[in-house]
């Protein structure tokens, strides 16, 4: 299903194959935490554990690799999961099958199934309740309106639904039918009550269903208001009877004697269980843990038992309203010891791993898992003080806002190796943990990578994340921190807010989730990392550039600070924005890692828009809205800085359209919301039941669409003009040893594109390393500027890239003279591809002379957002490989051009067009892989190359009498049939392979390596949010809320004044 | 006088043109070089000085083929009057204080049928007033109805020239839909109509574009399947040489082709030209589409100078041929076909500018008009 631009290249049979053989799109893998969780569900035989998400979507983890994921086909908000437990306990049974319960109130049951020598998550059946028909008195019979809890009964095949109605009902799993005849009726249980327990009113909905672990013929029925019935399904009778309070949730305890209940007060209570069937009236013990004020309801508890004696009780809230009524807290109550649990974000569920198996006397509980809203914490509760157990996957990599990525592939096994170290140092962990992870079903059958890929994150907070992205689990390996440098105002609250915490509760902060930054400024706006020397430059939102270096041992050194101006005295202008961050002078302790060196900062204070690196020649070249500077960060002196400011441009001195805002601005608006809030809140009140009217009015709106049409949507037609306010904002930068002045002589270039279509390419004077030294001898760099190159149609000019002889992108540096890749070729002429956002081009170098060229937009009407150089290697030949240019549009596509040609190879559906932020985040590996954000909290990776791919493979042990024929699989999982998340998987790619893809092809790359292309070695890589303007929310900007929405010419006009409320309210309408 | 040597007008002299200038009462006669007419400065020069004018600020005209007296501002118009000149030019020479600006445009110096309001309107004889057009410092080509031969009747290709950045195109799009003729009957598709038009703008003062006409393509892409933002984008990026091909909303001013004519190459318009030189182009050349591609480059502080096109070797040739053949091969097709319409604005647009006046009240009356 593959477009062809152009049917003169869809002639060659010969090339057709040869793309079938390079190129392929998959989307293989979700990395990163799950968006929106709203449900959990652990299977305890097989050990994997399933997460639903508002979005309908269903995720399974086992074992690091091992990952099933499904969605639901509507959008719905997955409100239960339960595995399907083992059918008798005489025979090991493992299902692998999951039913979810929907918030539109359907059951689905989802099954781990082969097919085709591979296997996926699969919806088997569905089941959708019968809507409320017409009256629902009390006078009609119980229907199954509103489910409220599900319980599997372990021995039959069958599930018990309770509803708000009060009623149970059975349904037969294995059809998804209810079982007629069966349902238990409030009725029913109110007739086997004593006389005087009937309080005359309902009970209210069944708030908790319990099954027996060894006798599941009974079934411990709670209700709200506070009935707790032990239901034999036998002797369809009452066996007990209990009478507590408004009714949050239960537990029984294994033996069955015990009863644990949580109530809404904030209590919960302990009841035994007496064969007599006298109703029980007092419970054992009843306490409110975090009395004697009042409390927030327990909402869910668990009781697990111990050989050691001693049981445990975990318990979600039941806070003091007053005092810390709004924290997130899970309880871990054993004996005496009580530990608070305080998270960050919202606790979702919870579950223990422990046993079992019916025969065993105890839980012996191994682990606390609890699932938040952002992150997933695993707690030993066999090692004495409950440590974390750090998690191989489900990463929160939003812990705090992602605002960069980087890619940096074939990592070298030593850079690898001292970056691991530097993170084991940094997080030490506990040796004495046995437990490693828990959740530890199926075997990851993809084979170990051939090579290392790193994923570097920049975050909000002023970090640099490095994640271990070679396979399929994202783990984390490395944090380094840049706020350490800087002065912060935030660091005494901190201080203050401990200072006066209470010891009761005692309050354990567990979670690394922690949204807040300290101040904006920090904010990691581009990442650049050399990887044979091990040395990095982190640039952010207050114009501050880093050079770091990795050292192995805890230091401690001054870091030497410089300032460069990029206005260079143009008259005019004033700085309106943020002030630069003030550095921390003297020596300063740094922790084994990347420890800061130079501190470059410019002046006036923008965010750094490019960045790159040249580790050889010792410099560091940064771009803003304002110029561009170079710095030979081995003398530690400026070499060049050139303001690229247009005279009209106005809003480059505007500052950041920044998301902190004025204390003052924003405790207005926070009034003001309120007051909005309460007057909306008001008005809900009033017509509580208008949900009909509500409707009608919709449906009025529908009607006359016409409405609509009186004002169209517009597009104005006019080309862009020269001064477009920030035409300033230096896009890439790129250095080159190539040939700029003639052709006779090359030599090390800079090269510098901004939003207005110019190009500037500088000469520059590097002393020649003395053969054998690394560095090379303390002489002055120089810049001349080379050559200045305007592009008519002014788009911005995204990447540079030098082609050599051969027509292959230049090498890393280091890369060459290090025998890691094959040298350049500078004999034949080389070539300069300038790729804007509209065109592609390539011109001959030293005269400057178009060579081919590709219009996209004029073709296509849509715009490029990310490119990058990749090398596509064949499935077919293995020594055979082609580099190729990659390009993300503002449509969501993905393009791949040849390279020289421009000629376009193949076309894909990538990310849907809406999906702003995940275009904007967007990044390339070498080998023609990627990444995007679906969700603050995930990366999609995708492939584009055929052999290239990297997808979970796994297998897991399921045996369950499945028809007739009882069949023990080892499943591979193929890649993802179905997207979670309702990115559309829409593949237009050349049949992509019928069955999967070989799992040999993953990550087959050869040392060294003759292809590694490069295209602004690292700035191109990296993605980030201020692309085109220097806000620093994340990842959108105006262009992109000008793409997306419809604005009218006003608007449009308007645009330029765009206040930050505007844009503000734009990016949450998006998101 | 003694500077011009008469050459016979049947001599046939192909190096020398004859040039018959007249200021007030007085006539001036001398002959040009043909192939090298000179740059517009020096031929002014050259009138003041055979004129003995100098220091009188004039403003210069000629009468073209069709006998209509066009301004000789600068180089453009100079060298389309040189190489239009047949057998001789003619040039008139006004003091600019006392120019008459309404002289100029159709039919001002013989009372022959414009030829092209006579296909526009066959209908429409009669005479109405010449509107004033603006000081003709910049006399060029502002846009063309283009391919007519090869389009459907209902269609009208249009190509918009954008020089500088003086005057906006002045133009907006949005969406809409159509009923088109299908196999199964008539179906309501998506398309992208013209929504308004900027007063004063460029596709105003054309005249060839309107309200709710349907966008079709753009420089010979079609936009059906994109969505609004894309052919918004396609058309920025194409603005500085714009060819939109639309079914305008008012389809009675559509070319009529004369049944004996049609499907020959430009004759349903251009069939009275006498002796027309095809090989001499005015400034709008075939190349010169792709002048918004002349990036300048500014090498070691010099000059800017326009970045030429790479001669093409052995290995790159074929890949480049193949992205330049599909990129120009639809543009290609017009240049034979297009002079004739090529018809600079004061013979074009003046006529059609009053025309379309009513017109446009009639479409905003009438709504939406739904054509097939």
């Amino acid at each position: 299903m593959m477009k062809f631009r152009f049917r003169r290249q869809g002639a060659d049979p010969q090339r057709e194959k040869l793309k079938q053989e390079l190129f392929a799109f998959n989307k293989t893998v979700e990395h990163g935490f799950p968006n929106q969780p709203s449900a959990l569900a652990f299977d305890p035989e097989l050990r994997i554990m399933a997460i639903g998400t508002r979005s309908g979507a269903v995720k399974i983890y086992g074992a690091p690799g091992v990952e099933f994921t499904g969605l639901h086909r509507d959008m719905a908000t997955v409100t239960q999961m339960h595995f399907l437990p083992g059918q008798s306990w005489s025979l090991l049974t493992h299902q692998g099958r999951l039913l979810t319960l929907l918030d539109d109130s359907s059951l689905h049951l989802w099954e781990i199934v082969h097919q085709n020598g591979c296997a996926h998550l699969e919806e088997a059946l569905s089941f959708q309740l019968p809507s409320r028909l017409g009256f629902d008195g009390a006078s009609g019979p119980p229907t199954l309106a509103h489910i409220t809890v599900v319980l599997l009964v372990a021995a039959s095949n069958m599930a018990a639904l309770g509803t708000e109605g009060g009623s149970v009902f059975f349904l037969d799993v294995s059809t998804l039918m209810l079982i007629e005849g069966q349902t238990l009726g409030p009725d029913e249980v109110l007739r086997s009550l004593p006389d005087d327990y009937r309080c005359g009113k309902a009970l209210g909905p069944v708030e908790s269903l319990q099954g027996h672990l060894r006798d599941p013929t009974k079934i411990l029925i709670g209700y709200s208001r506070g009935l707790l019935v032990i239901w034999n399904q036998a002797a369809q009778c009452a066996d007990c009877i209990f009478l507590g309070n408004q009714l949050e949730s239960l537990c029984w305890e294994r033996s069955g004697s015990t009863l644990v209940s949580s109530h809404s007060d904030g209590s919960y209570a302990i009841w035994s269980v007496d064969t007599d069937s006298s109703p029980v009236m007092q419970p054992t013990v009843a306490t409110v843990p975090y009395g004697p004020f009042p409390c927030k309801a327990i909402s869910k508890i668990l009781w697990r038992s111990c050989e050691s004696g001693g049981h445990f009780i975990i318990f979600s809230g039941g806070m003091p309203r007053a005092s810390y009524g709004d924290r997130h807290c899970v309880s871990v109550l054993r004996a005496e010891t009580l530990v608070t649990l305080d998270f960050t974000s919202r606790i979702i569920d919870f579950f223990t791993v422990h046993s079992t198996r019916p025969e065993d006397e105890f839980d012996e509980p191994q682990a606390l898992a609890v699932l938040l809203e952002e992150e997933l914490v695993v707690l030993d509760l066999q090692v004495p003080g409950w440590p974390v157990v750090p998690a191989p996957y489900l990463a929160p990599l939003h812990s705090s806002a992602i605002t960069c990525s980087a890619h940096v592939a074939n990592v070298p096994a030593k850079l690898w190796a001292r970056i691991v170290s530097a993170g084991e140092q940094q997080s030490p962990q506990p040796a004495s943990s046995a437990l490693s992870w828990p959740i530890t079903g199926g075997r990851s059958l993809a084979q170990e990578p051939s090579q290392r890929g790193l994923l570097l994150t920049g975050h909000e907070d002023g970090t640099v994340r490095f994640w271990d992205a070679s396979g399929v689990a994202l783990q984390p390996l490395y944090k380094l921190s840049t706020a350490g440098l800087f002065q912060t105002d935030c660091e005494h609250a901190d201080s203050l807010a401990q200072a006066t915490e209470d010891d009761w509760p005692p309050f354990r902060k567990v979670g690394c989730f922690d949204p807040y930054s300290d101040d904006p400024r920090l904010g990691v706006q581009k990442v650049a990392l050399c990887k044979y020397t091990a040395q990095m430059v982190v640039a952010g939102t207050a114009g501050q550039v880093l050079v770091l270096e990795l050292n192995d041992v805890p230091s401690e050194q001054a870091v030497s600070v410089a300032s460069m101006d990029l206005l260079q005295d143009r008259e005019g202008f004033t700085w309106k924005g943020h002030e630069r961050l003030s550095p921390r002078t003297g020596p300063l302790p740094w922790p084994a890692g990347f420890q800061p060196r130079v501190l470059v900062q410019c002046l006036p204070p923008a965010a750094v828009t490019a960045v790159t690196l040249h580790t050889e020649w010792s410099l560091v070249a940064f771009g803003t809205s304002h110029g561009f500077g170079l710095f030979d960060y081995q003398r530690k002196s400026p070499v060049l800085a050139r303001c690229t400011l247009h005279p009209n441009d106005s809003l480059a001195m505007e500052g950041p359209l920044s998301r902190v805002k004025s204390l003052k601005k924003s405790l207005r608006q926070s009034f003001r919301r309120i007051r909005k809030s309460r007057v909306s809140g008001k008005k809900r009140a009033a017509n509580a039941n208008s949900k009909l009217q509500e409707a009608n009015a919709q449906l009025a709106e529908q009607a006359c669409p016409h409405d609509v049409e009186m004002t169209p949507v517009q597009r104005r037609i006019e080309p862009r003009s020269a001064d477009d306010s920030l035409s300033g904002v230096v896009r890439c930068l790129y250095f080159a040893d190539t040939f700029l002045r003639d052709a006779a002589h090359h030599g090390p270039t800079m090269w510098a594109g901004t939003n207005s279509g110019s190009v500037f390419a500088y000469a520059l004077e590097v002393p020649a390393a003395v053969a054998g030294s690394e560095k090379r001898p303390e002489k002055v760099v120089e810049a001349v500027l080379g050559k200045e190159v305007q592009l008519m149609h002014r788009a911005p000019v995204v990447a540079i890239a030098v082609l050599d002889g051969r027509g292959r992108p230049l090498p890393e540096p280091y890369e060459a003279s290090q025998d890691l890749a094959q040298a350049p070729d500078m004999q034949g002429g080389h070539a300069v591809l300038i790729a804007s956002e509209e065109q592609f081009k390539v011109f001959t170098l030293p005269k400057v002379s178009a060579k081919t060229k590709f219009k996209l937009t004029a073709h296509e009407g849509c715009r490029v957002r990310k490119v990058a150089l990749a090398t596509f290697a064949s499935v077919a030949c293995e020594d055979y490989a082609e580099t190729c240019l990659a390009c993300l549009t503002n449509l969501g596509d993905v393009h791949v051009f040849s390279v020289p040609g421009l000629r376009p190879q193949v076309h894909y559906s990538c990310i849907r067009k809406e999906d702003i932020s995940g275009i904007a985040s967007c990044v390339f590996t070498r080998h023609g892989q990627g990444f995007y954000l679906i969700s603050p909290s995930e990366f999609e990776r995708f492939s584009l190359s055929a052999r290239n791919i990297t997808e979970p493979l796994c297998s897991l042990d399921l045996s369950w009498p499945r028809g007739a024929a009882r069949a023990s699989y080892s499943l591979q999982e193929s890649p993802k049939l179905s997207q979670a998340n309702g990115t559309p998987g829409i593949v237009l790619a050349p049949q992509s392979c019928d069955g999967s893809p070989n799992p040999v092809h993953s990550q087959g790359a050869d040392t060294p390596e003759p292809l590694e292309a490069a295209l602004s070695p690292m700035s191109i890589d990296s993605a980030t949010s201020a692309d085109t303007t220097l806000d620093t929310i994340g990842d959108i900007t105006v262009e992109d809320v000008k793409d997306f929405l419809g604005t009218s010419e006003e608007s449009e006009r308007n645009l330029r004044n765009l206040v930050e409320d505007e844009a503000r309210a734009c990016a949450i309408l998006i998101k | 006088m003694n500077r011009s040597h008469r050459h016979g007008a049947g001599s046939g002299c192909l190096g020398t043109m004859e040039v018959k200038s007249k200021f007030g009462a007085e006539f001036r006669r001398f002959s040009l070089e043909r192939s090298k007419p000179g740059r517009f400065e020096e031929f002014y020069g050259l009138l003041q000085h055979v004129h003995k004018i100098p220091n009188v600020d004039v403003l210069v005209a000629y009468t073209d083929v069709h006998g209509d007296l066009l301004p000789i501002n600068n180089d453009d118009n100079y060298h389309k009057a040189v190489s239009t000149a047949n057998p001789l030019l003619r040039v008139f020479i006004q003091k600019k204080e006392e120019a008459d600006y309404s002289a100029f445009g159709t039919d001002t110096l013989t009372k022959k049928k414009n030829v092209l309001s006579n296909v526009l309107r066959p209908d429409n004889h009669r005479k109405k007033p010449h509107i004033v057009i603006s000081m003709p410092q910049d006399f060029r080509p502002v846009s063309s109805i283009i391919d007519v031969d090869i389009l459907p009747e209902t269609h009208r290709r249009v190509r918009l020239y954008k020089y500088g950045t003086e005057k906006p195109l002045g133009f907006y799009i949005r969406d809409g839909s159509s009923v088109r003729v299908t196999p199964h009957g008539l179906e309501k598709v998506p398309g992208i109509f013209i929504s308004r038009l900027v007063p004063g703008g460029l596709a105003q003062s054309t005249g060839l574009l309107a309200v709710n006409d349907e966008v079709l393509e753009v420089n010979g892409i079609e936009v059906s399947g994109k969505s609004l933002d894309q052919v918004t984008d396609m058309m920025i990026a194409n603005s500085r040489n714009l060819i939109i091909t639309v079914r305008p909303a008012n389809q009675r001013n559509n070319v009529v082709r004369n049944s004996r004519t049609s499907g020959s190459s430009g004759q349903s318009t251009d069939n009275s030209l006498p002796g027309y030189p095809p090989q001499a182009e005015p400034s709008f050349e075939p190349e010169d589409e792709d002048s918004d591609e002349d990036d300048l480059v500014i090498e070691d502080n010099g000059a800017p100078q326009q970045i030429p096109k790479a001669v093409p070797n052995a290995e790159s040739l074929e890949s480049l041929a193949q992205v330049e053949l599909s990129l120009e091969s639809a543009q290609n097709g017009f240049v034979p076909s297009g002079e004739g319409s090529l018809a600079p604005v004061a013979s074009g647009a003046s006529t059609e500018f009053e025309a379309r006046v009513p017109d446009r009240k009639l479409l905003e009356e009438d709504g939406t008009i739904i054509t097939l």
